[in-house]
């Protein structure tokens, strides 16, 4: 008699335990954020308040930025250092940018996982991974 | 070993090396700026070999098929012979067939190369006056349906080359001409999708083509075109595109126009706006801005805004140099 959990258990005795799927891969990978860009660059820009941090900017490069951030924040393979964060952001810290816009980024974010589907365990991780980024986006 | 060719150079590639680094490392200007395969200014093309599919990530899919790819995430394991986007095909000569006013500022040209040249309308060909003059043309014509390659050439006040189209050029003379490039093209295999194309002035050029393109591939979903000018005097082909109306039911034409004067049949106000009233929401449509650089820029947002997404989304600012 098998079922698949005792297959699932006979292939792990025989090669060993297969690694559990980092949130990145859960969540869909590059195709996920892909799915996720358009979207919640969309809600961003539709939020008063904070689109105007997004105002008169090349489109392009904002929806690229918007990517890197959303893979970032997905768990997936980046190259941001705290440092980056910082840099990146200090004009818009100048600008007045604060908690209560990096809230609002969040719970776009969010928003944008609930809209595709995704289980809030994951949303939970993937605003974890965010939240640790509050105090270099702050300039803290 | 991997050998990078661009132009008539050779150069080793080291592991691990990109293109960009490559050719940066002697001497060959490639633009750039992220260096992490997301800003696409380091957009490059090949010639003769396949680059990675991870230096084409992000890329559309007609820019992948056209063999374009990233320089600077381009780790090639094979030989590659590269050039940047505006040299990728070295000119060929084209002889001038027709020369024809679609309006008191717009000119119909019409070429005939001296070797077949593979192009899908929507493209641009680079039209060259002399070794600093060169000026990019979309094109209008359809090879299945037109017989010579189709530009709308507006006379611009100080146009180098549009002058000298106007004035000198003459039907039987050779000129050159190298391409064809770009991206803002029908592409087939949604014919449910529907399409929203928005011009100024001779930005009509390529909306001509891409709708004559996607009505002759029989595409079903609807096709809204609207085309701008201030007065009546700036637009043109009006009655064909009436014609074009009568005959697909499917296909839309909103000639619209800016100015006071606004005579029955025609749309008032700003062209992008027009469009954007008429069609507010835009989720699952593919959207062609084709004209003036502002109008461009605005549109692409507002379309984006109103739920066409970013990948759907073709934009050909005709950007003016003045020289």
């Amino acid at each position: 008699m098998t079922d698949k959990p005792s297959l699932a258990a006979w292939y792990d005795e025989k090669y060993g335990k297969k690694p559990a799927p980092s949130l990145f891969e859960q969540l869909g990978g590059e195709a996920a954020v892909n799915a996720a860009v358009d979207i919640f660059y969309r809600k961003v820009l539709n939020d008063e308040r904070i689109n105007r941090f997004f105002e008169d900017v090349d489109m392009d490069k904002q929806a690229a930025k918007q990517k890197a951030f959303l893979t970032m924040a997905f768990g997936g393979p980046h190259h941001y250092t705290g440092l980056d964060m910082r840099r990146g952001h200090a004009r818009l810290v100048e600008q007045g940018l604060d908690d209560s816009h990096f809230d609002a980024v969040v719970e776009n974010l969010a928003a944008t996982l609930t809209e595709l589907g995704v289980p809030a365990g994951l949303i939970g991780q993937v605003a974890a991974i965010a939240e640790s980024t509050r105090n270099d986006v702050l300039g803290r | 070993m991997t050998t990078l060719r661009y132009q008539q150079q050779s150069f080793e590639l080291k592991a691990g090396q990109s293109v960009l680094d490559c050719l940066a490392g002697h001497g060959v200007p490639v633009p750039h700026s992220c260096r992490a395969g997301v800003c696409q200014t380091c957009l490059m093309r090949a010639t003769a070999g396949n680059p990675p599919a991870a230096s084409q990530a992000g890329l559309k899919d007609s820019l992948k098929l056209a063999n374009y790819f990233l320089a600077c995430v381009c780790e090639p394991k094979t030989d590659l012979t590269v050039a940047l986007p505006d040299d990728a095909q070295s000119s060929i000569h084209a002889i001038v067939r027709k020369l024809e006013l679609l309006n008191h500022d717009i000119m119909r040209v019409e070429l005939e190369t001296s070797l077949p040249l593979y192009y899908r309308a929507g493209q641009f060909i680079n039209l060259v006056h002399d070794s600093i003059h060169v000026r990019s043309y979309s094109i209008a014509s359809v090879p299945r349906l037109d017989k010579h390659i189709q530009l709308h050439v507006r006379r611009l006040p100080q146009g180098r080359v549009s002058g000298w189209i106007h004035e000198e050029l003459q039907i039987g003379q050779n000129i050159e001409i190298r391409g064809p490039a770009g991206d803002c093209i029908y592409v087939p295999g949604k014919s449910e999708q529907a399409l929203l194309l928005i011009g100024t002035g001779s930005g009509l050029a390529p909306l001509y083509g891409i709708l004559r393109d996607a009505l002759d591939r029989g595409h079903s979903g609807p096709i809204r075109l609207f085309h701008g000018s201030r007065d009546l005097h700036g637009l043109y082909l009006i009655d064909e595109l009436r014609e074009l109306e009568r005959r697909f039911p499917n296909f839309a034409y909103y000639p619209c126009l800016s100015g006071a004067n606004v005579p029955p049949g025609y749309t008032s106000g700003r062209v992008h706006e027009a469009a954007l009233r008429e069609t507010p929401a835009l989720k699952g449509w593919r959207v062609f801005l084709c004209g003036h650089p502002d109008m461009v820029k605005i549109t692409r947002k507002k379309a984006f805004l109103a739920g066409a997404s970013m990948q759907d989304i073709q934009a050909d600012a005709f950007n003016v140099s003045h020289a």
